[in-house]
């Protein structure tokens, strides 16, 4: 059985495209710029994977980074 | 003005405002891209392009060697007309961006969003009942630029006026600088106008929202800052989603498969708005070569400018699979039309709330519409590209 994800937002290469948070809204929120951070922890509860994929696809910027643990 | 002598040789000549780059640019690219991953013209008094997604996005990353300070391919290089923070570099862009953001963010956009719901109606009520109309003059052009309007504050009646300087600016202005200039002008003094009321009168709206803004000294911006800001946005916030709608909408009339999966699917919408976005992507922008450098192994030499088309990088092969079909649930679509980088398009989520606002309306009260055979398409030409006459027929086909 594959481990928990964990997601993170690298704030420098993050420039506020709010992507991630049309696509995965429970994983990702935004500041007052617009600029998106993990919630919480950013550990993918169980049956958001796709999810957490999905908004690192979608990153124009590539600043998503999505690990196995 | 000038009139651009007709291309014979893409690769080495490129122009963007050559008709049928204006007409379908599409396999223009392709040959270019082919060719190499940038291109030169000696057009514009010299003019690189990148073709691939990867080089603009180093060029657009790279703000060391490549300036915003001019952010439109024109035939002479006009005075620089500051407007903060698209025209602005490191480290004056950050500040001056960050005193848009807050009033551009997703949650900004719900609260305006009824605003664009009500407008869209009230426009469709205008020709629903009749058998067809002229969809980018009478819909599409109208939704962007009295929602702009509605956020800064000036009157909604003004839009005519607005769309004059924007086609004067954004298009004739690429070979008349007299009328650029003019426009700016003219533009300039309007805003000027509206500052003195609200220093009597303040106001709830953008244009006090920058009044009241405080540089990190703690001190009031200067008007030319100030300005150059209501300009950017004025500019910035109308024809881009106006050709945006137009293009989706140019898409749907003639695709009735991707129509009718719309109709039956609402939910896809979001899904296939981003792959509206990708494909007919309607900003290009430029930037200035301050300092040698090269970019996938091709030189750029200072004093030249660079068409950044972030259409013709969506347009990549290599990092968009099928990248000429229109593929409206495509899983995988980090595509760049609000470009990339620290310049981001601050209206990013205006434009999509617009979109989505627009075409969900339009769907729901006129779900058969086709383009009018009779009549004929047309497209901007240059900065912008977007459909300018839209004659479409509605109701189902009799």
């Amino acid at each position: 059985m594959p481990g928990k994800l964990r997601i993170r937002v690298d704030q420098d290469k993050c420039q506020g495209h709010a992507r991630c948070k049309s696509l995965a809204p429970e994983l990702f929120e935004l500041d007052s710029f617009g600029n998106a951070h993990e919630v919480g922890d950013g550990t993918v509860p169980p049956g958001l994977e796709d999810k957490a994929w999905l908004a690192q696809t979608n990153c124009p910027e590539m600043a998503i980074k999505v690990s196995e643990e | 003005m000038s009139n651009h002598s007709p291309v014979t040789d893409w690769v080495h000549d490129f122009d963007h405002t050559d008709p049928r780059w204006t007409e379908n640019p599409y396999p223009i690219w392709d040959e270019l891209r082919a060719a190499s991953p940038v291109v030169h013209t000696e057009r514009f008094l010299g003019c690189y392009m990148p073709t691939t997604f990867d080089a603009v996005k180093q060029v657009a990353y790279d703000t060391e060697h490549f300036s915003s300070r001019r952010v439109v391919v024109r035939d002479v290089r006009p005075e620089v007309i500051p407007s903060p923070p698209i025209t602005s570099d490191p480290p004056e862009h950050k500040p001056a961006k960050q005193l848009l953001l807050p009033s551009f963010t997703p949650d900004a956009m719900k609260k305006l969003e009824p605003r664009v719901r009500a407008i869209c109606n009230e426009l469709i009520d205008g020709f629903i009942d009749e058998a067809g109309c002229d969809v980018a003059s009478r819909y599409s052009k109208h939704i962007p630029v009295r929602t702009i309007a509605h956020m800064l504050g000036i009157p909604e009646t003004d839009s005519d006026r607005f769309i004059k300087w924007i086609h004067e600016i954004l298009e004739l202005g690429i070979k008349d600088q007299a009328v650029m200039m003019n426009a700016v002008r003219e533009m300039t003094a309007y805003f000027a106008g509206h500052i003195e009321q609200r220093k009597k009168a303040p106001t709830d709206d953008l244009i006090t929202t920058l009044m009241n803004a405080r540089d990190k000294n703690g001190k009031p911006l200067q008007d030319v800052h100030v300005l150059g800001s209501l300009r950017l946005l004025l500019i910035a916030g109308i024809d881009t989603t106006w050709s945006a709608i137009g293009a989706s909408l140019w898409h749907l009339a003639k695709t009735p498969a991707d129509r009718e999966r719309l109709l039956a699917e609402p939910e896809l919408l979001p899904t296939a708005i981003e792959e509206f976005l990708r494909a007919y992507a309607p900003v290009t922008m430029a930037r200035e070569v301050t300092k040698e450098t090269d970019i996938a192994g091709c030189p750029m030499k200072p004093g030249n400018m660079v068409l950044l088309s972030f259409p013709a990088a969506n347009r990549d092969p290599k990092v968009f699979p099928d990248a000429d079909k229109v593929v409206i649930d495509r899983k995988q679509n980090p595509h760049a039309a609000f470009g990339l980088g620290i310049h981001r398009c601050v209206g990013s989520n205006l434009a999509r709330m617009e979109m989505m606002v627009a075409i969900e309306e339009w769907l729901k009260r006129i779900p058969d519409f086709r383009l009018d055979p009779a009549s004929k398409v047309t497209w901007s030409e240059g900065t912008v590209r977007g459909p300018r006459q839209l004659p479409m027929l509605l109701g189902k086909a009799r």
